[in-house]
């Protein structure tokens, strides 16, 4: 888990490293992000699962798009529909720009997720989403690799996923540059993605 | 009118009225209930709703046909970890309004017997439990809202 004082020093070498590199021809630096700016690091760097549209997919299938990529599981009342809704709802607020953006939701309970499930539960909040989903062992190479923390708690008569909250978002070239957390509103999401949209 | 209709007409009023003198003596009143519409063979949602009580109250129990087990649940979110945990009861101060919405509190309903329709109302008996252990029971009629639904629109207001 990253501190906010690491977060803010780790921004701050972020910006440091772009102020040098000002005038090059490299990729544009973001600014005045709501998000927390992920770029240049190693995490979630691609991933390895199967879609509900059947297929397998990998990070490079969404290039020319901004992916949003949300961990969860279907059996979670409020976070995990809050955040679809939210993004589809940012969706809108992109107005003809919505169709440049893919929503990919990843299961951290595939026993409970089928993908019939899966499939249904994140077309219902728009049907451009998709859901991914792996065996136990893919889902956990697959969050450790974001550094996503999950775990399954015992609750009362069944059990609960504990999954992190983080929305992250990659440009159009595949390469992570966000991460937006649960208590920002669509609208903010909306302005770091519009600024992600008009790179390169 | 006919006879019968009549009749009914009546029953309905005067049933009405008794429910709602039943309910301005209640202690706890339950306001705007949701729960969650779900896809099929999803097989556990949320409830949603404002508790007020006019004296020290908790809600103790939830039970509902819809599901096989009720549990009151809380979600703590930490460091940007989602949590739900089991509470086992869910204290209501006198005069507070306390919010079953998501961010916080809800009642989840756990091994649904069938899915959950949008548009239908899933029947819930709400148990609550006065400090010096007095329980008294209210039944609702939650209205279910679609699956992708936000946070409750702040135009809603129930009028007693």
């Amino acid at each position: 888990m990253i501190s906010s004082i690491q977060r803010r020093g780790f921004l701050a070498a972020l910006i440091a490293a772009g102020l040098s590199l000002y005038g090059c021809s490299r990729t544009e630096e973001l600014k005045n992000i709501n998000g927390i700016d992920m770029s240049g690091t190693e995490i979630g760097q691609d991933f390895l699962l199967t879609g509900t549209d059947g297929r397998q997919h990998r990070l490079a299938d969404f290039k020319d798009k901004a992916v949003l990529v949300f961990f969860g599981f279907t059996q979670c009342p409020d976070v995990c529909p809050t955040a679809l809704f939210r993004a589809a709802e940012v969706k809108k607020l992109l107005g003809p720009d919505g169709d440049q953006l893919q929503v990919l939701f990843i299961t951290v309970d595939p026993e409970r997720d089928t993908p019939e499930v899966l499939k249904a539960y994140v077309s219902a909040f728009d049907p451009s989403f998709m859901g991914l989903y792996g065996d136990l062992d893919q889902t956990a190479k697959t969050a450790k690799n974001f550094k996503a923390y999950y775990a399954k708690v015992p609750t009362g008569a069944s059990y609960t996923m504990d999954h992190s909250a983080i929305t992250y978002v990659y440009d159009r070239a595949g390469r992570l540059r966000l991460g937006l957390r649960h208590t920002q509103t669509a609208e903010e999401y909306a302005a770091d993605i519009r600024q992600i949209l008009a790179l390169d | 009118m006919s006879a019968i209709s009549k009749l009914s007409t009546w029953t309905l009023t005067t049933a009405s009225m008794l429910l709602a003198v039943a309910s301005a003596h209640a202690q706890v009143t339950v306001d705007e209930p949701w729960v969650r519409a779900t896809v099929a063979q999803q097989q556990a949602t949320g409830a949603f709703m404002r508790l007020s009580s006019k004296a020290d109250s908790a809600l103790v129990q939830a039970d509902s046909p819809a599901a096989q087990h009720v549990e009151i649940h809380e979600m703590i979110m930490e460091n940007d970890v989602m949590k739900m945990r089991q509470i086992p009861r869910l204290a209501l101060p006198a005069g507070q309004t306390v919010e079953l919405k998501p961010g916080g509190y809800h009642i989840m309903l756990i091994d649904l017997k069938t899915q959950v329709h949008e548009g239908n109302h899933v029947p819930m008996t709400l148990t609550f439990e006065s400090p010096d252990g007095k329980r008294e029971t209210v039944n609702i009629e939650a209205p279910v809202r679609p699956l992708a639904s936000g946070a409750p629109s702040g135009g809603h207001h129930h009028k007693h």
